[in-house]
Order: structure tokens, then C-alpha cells, then sequence
């Protein structure tokens, strides 16, 4: 049935009612060019590697303490290691075989990291899991059972960000959620991945849906999503109306409107303060790969060790969605999409904007991997910059309403105070002044190593007080 | 793939704009007032725009590599942009070498001895400009007769001259202006760039269209101007002209449009564009109905580019989220 | 009319003499004339090197404490402390010179880089962005903040090598680079008597052959010269040994067990030719792959390579084909 709908509304050209009447985030903003080349491609799934190495650090918060040794046997979905403190996470094995070894292993962070190196041995998976196709929508757990669940399978944020979700989800004592907003936007150019994941899994995502407002007790749920997705709104938009409170709202094409804060300004029009947490507007934002990842953990028992990434790039052979286990070295996805272009100058983990440049192909995929873009020596040229000729186009378009220009200025001679009183600490690094700068200045690359060194002396002068 | 990877810090895309597609785009602006100077003054038009731009970019070349010893940067269109508006706040009878010292005050002073582009307070076309009318008040404030049934004329120095509007306000003979429809189309004494407002305001809606510049400065700029003159003129109709008059006449347009939007001297924020924009109408105005001087602009724009930094201070952007939590 | 004006400007002058004159009695905040006398005989430099706010902090803190134990001005060392323990009375403690060291080796042909970086050219930015363009992320990354730190000219990136380099006689051990270093590779070590000191040249917390790997001059964590010291000096941890300057003897017999020629022994006089069992060591900091204790090997080599060389020459046609491959054997004689 969901293969009818899909192809009902692929051959349409919906209109998305009343276009001039589409929200989006009221500070900043650009419009980068879409090069969704990797559009409309089904999802394939690629077999599992011969090895898989698995970091433990592939979350904000502490890392994953291993569970195994060197020698075991592990099955699809065995528990390797365990969380290592409140805000951390699980983690599972995406192959059947044997444990290599646990050593560091060089990771897209650009370090090397400790990592699980398991020797792929046949598909087993554990019996726990529920392999059927069927859509299971009624759940009989509690909203406590429901977060066990969550934590126990290891979710974190899949939209890049990898923040363990069920530390969102058990707000602090004297914050009450009021709205789940799914983040459907990807407003990221190249990236396709969330796309082809609600073409055909819409149901599912729903289902997840309704999970989450049940974890938190709300009665309310927003699902955001870009309108360059017209099959995918209108195919949301037919199936929603089975499910109570969940709304989806198509927004104007803006980045970075994927970011937390300016999603939940665009939906709810609330801005999150200064240093302040979502929840303390009422709105908890999850990733739609990770509301799938819900639905999986929570109706069938299975842990996360596998998501879509998007292979994609101007040179590449065939972009693709590829259905990735977790740990597969990114050498075998660009295989599998074509192999690697002669041209090739960056290949980052991610989008454009904010993913990181990889040092080689060996690094795996992890949990927070939505992309591996391949960029051709020619889009990797970085022009020389120049003077700041104080055009103000970087304060135009900074989604958090800052003055890169100064925040500059204030990194590279170490004027910490005007850096911490123009709010350095509240950049979510977008990229959106580089971007903009004719002057080709390396805003952000000073602004960031600014942050650090200002959120260092902010946490001595909490500590010392 | 023998090449090495490139790894370097997000963002890995730009989205292509660059200084000198913004100077070459002002430059494109300017391009409807530079035919309509040609039609009105004819060869002095040419004259002085094309020796404007060659001294300044010749003094911007020669300074910057044996005075500051630093790359020559006159690819990226400000030199010549600083010539040709320069040329347009100049009368169309100027002698050579006149202009000549106008370019070494606008490119020395008022660029190159600050450190280069990005680094000046000050505008450097109006510094050129400024340092000439206080140098060579006479020169400066002679401006050839225009007659609309005689384009293209082939004088320079030689031309007839004659008074402007703003000078026949000043001598309060509100009786002698042109008509209203002469002075949107240019059929009027003035500097040359300055009197055809029809085609400055083209280039207002190309800068617009290409996002060089924002509406704030001009229109600010504009609307107070209209709203003060308005008001005097309400009170004395006989001694003040009407406020379509001022916002046609001297270098207003010219002025509001294409000087007080440069970026290195402008405020950055959008308040505080706005802050800046009505400090120059309140003060062109000032000058023009109450100072003795006719032409209240260069000097209003000059101004308040010198209280850019303290609005830069202190008008910062508006931030996500309002105040602290 | 003259005289009125002059009346008039002198009475002027007057009232704001008295009002200046009023004021400053007024608002005097008092100084121990001591804290001048002390910043008199400082060297007036303003590094900070001392751990005070510049010269005029260290003056007041010299006053201000009991006994001058703790208290050194780096720039102008024992000299300046006589001075300043003269002004004030107090007696004079004795601290050891140190200087600035470059724990690190990892020249340009050691370590071969295996991506190109493209950002901003400082180490404090790259180093937030991944672990540099070599292999080793442990290592220098060459783009200099050191040199930009210091205030005495006394640092300098080699570009033959990619490294820093320390000019001892300049150093005053302000600890500018060392701040200024984002690897932690700069430090403070003890000068040592006649400018002679021992230090690991390694940073690299990696497994040995992972580290070897990646730089040639790495230390490979083999133990070796924790074995061989015999003043307990030396402690291997996490792949890397570390020499405790303080309990050095300047012995020099780690630097002879050493297989990588990790570890650096810098101003001392050449050894005497000993035949080692192990070939490829390495001599004294500069040089990364010269032969030293080896050269009597090399020299018996040497002639019959030469040797062979003149017989390819005889053999001129047939010699074209062999002549490369003989000129690849003397190369990996040298190394």
C-alpha cells in the first residue's frame, strides 16, 4: 500500500498549500545551492564489511566502557559496550563474528580513538529482534519503560549531533515539555538521507512519533520538514491524519534551519535563551532517523548498529542512500557508490557546512554519520583571505544574531571579555559567515578555537567560585 | 589518486561573493548616471571621469608598492570605483591637474594612510572631494550651464557657466528654480554625477536586486531629509523650498545612494544603518536651510562617518533569544 | 591689549597649576618608594616569565615578601636577583638557568605527510581540527605559534625541517612558547652545566610500531634506556619514556642504547669511535640521518662501492643497465 501512495504522489506535481504562508527562523540565514544529486534513490542495503571497527566514543559525553574482550563471539545486536556515565551511551555490534581487538583506531574526529575491531563471520542476528516487515503500532509500555527502552538500545541524536537521547528525554526536575518537534528539514545541500528514509518508512516514523509523546507525556508533535520535499510532505500529510496531535508543517528552504534552536523558532516561533536548554521552552527536537531508531528499539527490539548514509558528490559514479552497519570503513561505501573520483579533494563526514574533512578512508561510519560527501579539487579551493572590509553580510546572516566579524577580531588578540560579553559560547558553529564573506576571512576556524578557550575559563570560574 | 587529501575546518562550500564582484557591481550602477553626465556635459564629463580613474588608480598602485611595500590590490575595482565617484561629485569643467591632487587626497589620505581598503574611517571619494572645495573653492563651486537641447557638447574648460539650485536657495531666490520635471531628468547645474536622479535611482534598484546594498542607509537618509525640509517648508513656504525640491537637488542622491552606503564606512548592523542614515539627513539639513555653506552633504556624510565606530559600538545585532536566561 | 592677554593666559596657567597641583595631592595614592628602586635594576622587558604582571607585579612582589625564595626574574637571571636582593636587603637565592626544549623530531623526512592541510596556518586552530598532516598526532605541527609567542627573537621554525628551533643564548625561559604550544611539546628544562642537556625528542603516546610508522625519529616505548640509567631518571609510560632533568646525570648511556635515536643529547663533545652491534644510529639533534658511530662501516663500504663504480665504467656500454642500481646501493649506505 505504501508503495501505491509513493508512486501516487512521485508522478503528481502536489502542490504544498499556501506557499507564501511558510514559516521559517527570523534571524540570518542562507541559501546555498540544494545539489540533492542523491534525490529519489531508493535505499540500498550494503552487506556488512570484512572487518568493522567500532568506536566507543561515537557520542557527546563519556565514552562506552567494552563489555567484550578479545576472542569473543558476538551476534548482530549483542551489547559491546556499555555506558559510561549519565550521559553517555550504549553500543552494539552490527556484525556476527569474532572480536578482533580493542585499540585505538583513528577516527572523523581526526584522532585516534579506542575502538572494537570485530571480524565479520555470516549475518547472525540476536533472537531477540523482531526481523518482520510489519508494522507494529500499539505499545503497552509506560512512559518510564518506554525511556528504558531507549537507553537500553543505545539511541543517540542521528542528525549529526549523537546527544544520548535519553538524557532529552528525562528533563530536569521543573521543566515540562510540552511539544515534540521531528526534525524532518535537512537543510544541509548534497545530504538525502532523512528524504529517502520518509519515502519509505513514513508509517514507521509516525509510529515513532507517537512513541515519543508518550515517553514524555505530551499531546503534541510537530514534524518540520523543508519544502523541496513535496512527495514526502504530501505523503506524511495523507498518513498523519491517523494519528492524534501529530501535525506536519512544510518550511521555507533556509539554512540552518536543521539547527535545534532555529527549528524550534520556525515551529513554535519561541527562541531558546542565552545558555539556555530547549526543554526550557517546552520543546524537545529529535532527528527523524533517530524517531525511526525509537520505533525500531522500542516495537522491535532492536538496538541501534545500522543507518542510512548518503554517498554522494559532483564526480561520483552513482550518489546513493546506502543502509549502513555501523563501523563499515567509509573506503567501502565510496566502492560500493562507484569508487573514488581522480579528482577528489576533501571527503567529509557529513554535509558541506558543518561535516568534518576526513584524513583518510579507513575512519568508520558511526552513529552520527548522515553523509560522506566527496568534493572535487576544485570546490576544496579555499581562496586567500583579505582585510575585513566591514561590509556587515556576516551579520546579516548569522542564525544567532552574533558579530563574526568582531567575535574574530576579539579570538586573534585575545580580548576574552568582549568575546564572552558579545556571546561567543552561543555559536552553533553553522558556517554561515564564511560562507558569506567576500573577503574570504576564516571566521568561524577563530570563532571556534575562540569558544573553546572562553567556555575553559567559564567553567574555571564556576569551579573556583 | 597520488594527491593528498585536503582536510580543513567546516565550512568545506563558499558561496562565490567576493570584493570585487561588489566594487564591479557598483560600478554597473553607475553606469546610467555616467551616460546621462555624458549627455548634459558632454567631453568635460569624460575628461574628468577618465583622469580621475587613472590617478587613482595609478597613486593606489605606486603607494601601496613602494610606500607600504605590500601587494598592489587594484584588481579588485575600489580604486576605480573611488575615481568614478570621485569624477561624479566633480564639476565637469575642473582643469587636469586639479583632479590630479584630488586623487592623491582621496587615495593617500583617505585610504592608503590609514593601511588600505577595510581600514579607512573615512570615505575616500569625500575626502578627495572635500579637501578640493576647501582648497579650490572657486574652482570647485563654478559649474557650466546645461541646456537639454544640446547634448554631448564639446567643451571642457571653456564651458558657460552658471548657478545651481542650491545656490539660488541660499541666496533665498526661491523664484529662478528649474521645474520639478528638470530636475528629475538632470536639466540642471551640478557636479557629475549628481543631477540626474532618475539614473541614480536605476542604480539604487540594480544594487538592490544584486544584494550589494541594503535599503536602509538611502531610504533613512531620504525620508528624513524629506520629513525636516517638509516641516520648514510647511512653516515658510517663501523662504524654504519644498522637499521634493531638496531631495532632487545637489549631490542628495548621489550621496545617500552610492557614498554613505561604502561598506568600510558605514555601521554594520541594520539599527544601526538606520541610526546613521538620520544623523546625515538631520544634518544635511541643518547645513543646507540654517549653515552658510549651500551643499550640506559631503560634509553631513563626512560626519557621521567619523561617529561610525561608536554606532558600531553600540548597536549591536539583535540577539537570538532577546536577553540572557 | 598685548598685556592684557598675556595677564590673561598667565592667570590661566596659574589656576590650573594649583588645580593639578590639588589634585594630585588630593587622590596620591602612596607607594613604597622601594617597589621603583627594585624596578630600576629590572630588565624592564614585561614578559611575564616571572608568573607576575609585568616588571612593576614582580617589583611589588619582591617587597611585599619575606625571602626572595621562589622569585626569579628569567630574562635577567642571577645577576638581576643580586641586584634586587642588594636594594632590598634581603639575601639572594640561587635557582638553576633552564631553557626552552623541542621535545619533538619529527622533521619533514622522518615524517612524511600523508594529507595537505588548508586552513588557518596556526597551530592553535589546526590543532582543535584533527592531529596534523603526518601520521603522528602527537607531534609538531609547524605553523609557529611558538616563534609568534616569543618576545626575545629566541625561537625560529627551521623550514628545512618544519621544525622549531631554540637559540639557548636568547632564551630566557619566560615560558611564552611553552603557553603558546598546543601540544605540550615545549618545556622548561634545566640548561644544564655548560649548556649540556639530555631529553627524549618523542611525544608520541602511540604503540611502537605505529609510531615508527609514522616517524622514523619516534620514540618506540622499547624500554631500553630505562634498563641502562642507572641514576633511576627514566620512566617509560604509555609508549614514551621521559628523562627527570632533575635526577639526570648526563651519562649520555641511554643515548648510546637508544634504536631510534629518540633520544637527544645536545653541546656535548663527539663520542670516541666505538664498534656497536646495532647500525643506523643517530648523531646529536641536527643532522636526521647521518651515520656517526657506524662511520668506520661506511668507510669499509664506501671503497668497495667506488670500486665497483670504476668497473662499471670500464664496461661503459654494458654499464648504462647497472650504473642506476649501484648508485641505489651507495644511497642506502649513507643512510
Amino acid at each position: 500500500m505504501l508503495k501505491q501512495l509513493l508512486q501516487k504522489y512521485q508522478k503528481k506535481q502536489i502542490k504544498i498549500k499556501s506557499n507564501n504562508m511558510l514559516r521559517t527562523f527570523r534571524i540570518g540565514g542562507i541559501h546555498p545551492p540544494e545539489n540533492k544529486l542523491s534525490a529519489g534513490k531508493k535505499i540500498t542495503v550494503l552487506a556488512a564489511p570484512k572487518q568493522v571497527i567500532i568506536p566507543l566514543g561515537q557520542h557527546i559525553g563519556a565514552p562506552a566502557q567494552a563489555v567484550v574482550q578479545k576472542g569473543d563471539v558476538v551476534k548482530v545486536g549483542t551489547l559491546i559496550a556499555k555506558a559510561g556515565g549519565f550521559v553517555s551511551a550504549n553500543i552494539h555490534s552490527s556484525v556476527s563474528g569474532k572480536v578482533n581487538k580493542i585499540d585505538n583506531a583513528l577516527d572523523a574526529s581526526g584522532y585516534k580513538r579506542p575502538a572494537i575491531f570485530i571480524d565479520v563471520d555470516g549475518d547472525e542476528w540476536e533472537e531477540t529482534i523482531d526481523r518482520s516487515d510489519t508494522l507494529v503500532k500499539e505499545c503497552s509500555l509506560s512512559a518510564k519503560e518506554i525511556v528504558a527502552k531507549i537507553a537500553q538500545a543505545g539511541i543517540v541524536g542521528m542528525g549529526g549531533a549523537t546527544f544520548p537521547t535519553q538524557v532529552k528525554l528525562t528533563p530536569p526536575p521543573g521543566s515540562k515539555a510540552d511539544i515534540i518537534i521531528v526534525n524532518a528539514v535537512e537543510c544541509e545541500p548534497y545530504l538525502t538521507a532523512d528524504h529517502s528514509l520518509i519515502l519509505e518508512k513514513a508509517e514507521q516514523i509516525l509510529v515513532g512519533t507517537s512513541l515519543l509523546m508518550k515517553a514524555v507525556d505530551v499531546n503534541r508533535a510537530v514534524i518540520g520538514i523543508e519544502n523541496n520535499k513535496p512527495d514526502a510532505i504530501a505523503l506524511l500529510q495523507e498518513l498523519a491524519g491517523n494519528y492524534k496531535g501529530i501535525d506536519i508543517m512544510p518550511l521555507k528552504m533556509k539554512y540552518p534551519q536543521g539547527g535545534e534552536k532555529q527549528l524550534i523558532d520556525a515551529v513554535a516561533n519561541r527562541q531558546v535563551k542565552s545558555g539556555a536548554l530547549p526543554i526550557s521552552e517546552g520543546a524537545i527536537v529529535q532527528n527523524v532517523g533517530t524517531v525511526y531508531a525509537i520505533y525500531e528499539a522500542v516495537q522491535k527490539n532492536k538496538p541501534l548498529f545500522e543507518r542510512v548514509v548518503t554517498v554522494t558528490g559532483k564526480s561520483v559514479a552513482n550518489p546513493s542512500n546506502f543502509l549502513v552497519r555501523i563501523g563499515t570503513p567509509v573506503s567501502v561505501l565510496i566502492d560500493a557508490a562507484g569508487g573514488i573520483p581522480e579528482d577528489t579533494g576533501k571527503i567529509i563526514n557529513g554535509g558541506p557546512m558543518m561535516g568534518k574533512a576526513l584524513m583518510s578512508t579507513d575512519v568508520p561510519v558511526t552513529k552520527g554519520s548522515s553523509g560522506i560527501l566527496l568534493l572535487t579539487r576544485k570546490e576544496s579551493e579555499r581562496k586567500p583571505a583579505s582585510d575585513c572590509i566591514r561590509c556587515g553580510k556576516c551579520i546579516d546572516v548569522c542564525p544567532m544574531g552574533l558579530n563574526p566579524t568582531l567575535l574574530m577580531n576579539a579570538t586573534e588578540f585575545k580580548n576574552w571579555e568582549l568575546a564572552e560579553k558579545n556571546h561567543i559560547t552561543d555559536c552553533i558553529e553553522c558556517g554561515s559567515c564564511i560562507y558569506t564573506c567576500p573577503a574570504y576571512r576564516p571566521l568561524l576556524d577563530y570563532i571556534r578555537s575562540g569558544k573553546g578557550t572562553v567556555m575553559n575559563i567559564i567553567r574555571t570560574r564556576k569551579a573556583t567560585k | 589518486m597520488e594527491n593528498k587529501l585536503i582536510v580543513s575546518p567546516s565550512p568545506h562550500i563558499h558561496g562565490g561573493d567576493s570584493i570585487s564582484k561588489n566594487m564591479y557591481g557598483v560600478l554597473i550602477a553607475l553606469i546610467p548616471a555616467f551616460l546621462v553626465s555624458l549627455y548634459f556635459f558632454g567631453l568635460g564629463a569624460l575628461i574628468v571621469t577618465v583622469t580621475s580613474v587613472f590617478f587613482c588608480v595609478l597613486f593606489e598602485y605606486l603607494i601601496a608598492k613602494f610606500i607600504l611595500k605590500k601587494e598592489p590590490t587594484i584588481t579588485d575595482g575600489s580604486a576605480i570605483l573611488t575615481g568614478v565617484l570621485l569624477a561624479f561629485n566633480l564639476p565637469s569643467n575642473l582643469p587636469v591637474w586639479i583632479i590630479m591632487i584630488g586623487a592623491l587626497a582621496a587615495i593617500g589620505i583617505g585610504k592608503m594612510s590609514f593601511g588600505g581598503l577595510g581600514k579607512n574611517i573615512f570615505n575616500p571619494a569625500l575626502t578627495g572631494r572635500i579637501f578640493l572645495l576647501i582648497s579650490f573653492p572657486a574652482q570647485m563651486t563654478t559649474w557650466p550651464l546645461v541646456d537639454s537641447l544640446n547634448p554631448f557638447p564639446m567643451t571642457y574648460t571653456d564651458a558657460n557657466t552658471g548657478a545651481t539650485v542650491l545656490s539660488l536657495m541660499n541666496e533665498h531666490a526661491l523664484d529662478k528654480l528649474p521645474s520639478l520635471s528638470d530636475m528629475l531628468i538632470g536639466n540642471m547645474g551640478g557636479s557629475l554625477g549628481e543631477v540626474c536622479a532618475v539614473a541614480l535611482l536605476l542604480g539604487f534598484v540594480y544594487m538592490l536586486w544584486k544584494k550589494i546594498i541594503t535599503w536602509h542607509i538611502p531610504v533613512s537618509i531620504l525620508v528624513t531629509v524629506f520629513v525636516f525640509t517638509g516641516i520648514m517648508h510647511l512653516a515658510n513656504p517663501a523662504a524654504y523650498a519644498s522637499p521634493f525640491v531638496h531631495l532632487l537637488t545637489g549631490g542628495l542622491m548621489l550621496g545617500s545612494i552610492f557614498m554613505a552606503t561604502d561598506y568600510v564606512t558605514s555601521p554594520m548592523s541594520k539599527g544601526g544603518m538606520i541610526v546613521y542614515g538620520v544623523g546625515i539627513g538631520i544634518l544635511t539639513t541643518l547645513i543646507r536651510l540654517f549653515g552658510s555653506y549651500p551643499e550640506g552633504m559631503s560634509f553631513a556624510i563626512f560626519i557621521m562617518n567619523g561617529v561610525t565606530p561608536l554606532i558600531n559600538t553600540f548597536m549591536q545585532p539583535k540577539h537570538f533569544g532577546g536577553k540572557k536566561a | 591689549m598685548i598685556l592684557i592677554a598675556i595677564i590673561l593666559l598667565g592667570a590661566i596657567g596659574a589656576i590650573s597649576a594649583i588645580m593639578l597641583y590639588a589634585a594630585s595631592k588630593k587622590f596620591e595614592v602612596y607607594e613604597d618608594p622601594r617597589i621603583a628602586q627594585v624596578q630600576e635594576v629590572l630588565p624592564g622587558a614585561n614578559c611575564g616569565g616571572c608568573g607576575h604582571p609585568g616588571c612593576s607585579g614582580f617589583a611589588s612582589a619582591c617587597v611585599k615578601a619575606d625571602t626572595l625564595e621562589g622569585l626569579l626574574c628569567p630574562v635577567g637571571g642571577m645577576p638581576v636577583m643580586s641586584k634586587v636582593a642588594a636594594v632590598l636587603g634581603k639575601e639572594v637565592v640561587n635557582t638553576e638557568p633552564m631553557v626552552a626544549v623541542v621535545r619533538c623530531n619529527g622533521t619533514c623526512e622522518a615524517r612524511p605527510r600523508i594529507n595537505s592541510y588548508n586552513g588557518v596556518k596556526k597551530c592553535s586552530i589546526a590543532s582543535t581540527l584533527y592531529g596534523g598532516e603526518t601520521g603522528c598526532s602527537f607531534g609538531c605541527l609547524g605553523f609557529g605559534d611558538c616563534e609568534a609567542a616569543c618576545n626575545f627573537d629566541a625561537i625560529h621554525v627551521n623550514p628545512a625541517t618544519g621544525l622549531p628551533e631554540v637559540d639557548e643564548d636568547k632564551c630566557t625561559s619566560c615560558g611564552a612558547c611553552v603557553k603558546a604550544c598546543p601540544k605540550g611539546i615545549i618545556q622548561l628544562r634545566k640548561k644544564g652545566p655548560k649548556s649540556r642537556r639530555i631529553f627524549v625528542s618523542c611525544m608520541n603516546k602511540d604503540k611502537g610500531a605505529v609510531a615508527r610508522k609514522a616517524c622514523t625519529n619516534a620514540c618506540i616505548g622499547c624500554g631500553k634506556c630505562a634498563k641502562e640509567c642507572q641514576f633511576d631518571a627514566i620512566t617509560v609510560e604509555n609508549n614514551l619514556a621521559y628523562i627527570d632533568f632533575n635526577k639526570c646525570r648526563l651519562c649520555r648511556k641511554c643515548v648510546a642504547v637508544c634504536p631510534t635515536g629518540a633520544i637527544h643529547e645536545l653541546n656535548f663533545p663527539p663520542r670516541k669511535e666505538v664498534a656497536t652491534p646495532t647500525a643506523d644510529k643517530v648523531q646529536p639533534a641536527t643532522a636526521p640521518k647521518a651515520v656517526t658511530t657506524t662511520a668506520p662501516k661506511a668507510e669499509v663500504k664506501a671503497p668497495a662501492a667506488e670500486i665497483k663504480a670504476s668497473e662499471a665504467e670500464k664496461k661503459a656500454p654494458v654499464a648504462e643497465a647497472t650504473a642506476p642500481k649501484i648508485s641505489e646501493e651507495t644511497n642506502q649506505n649513507k643512510i
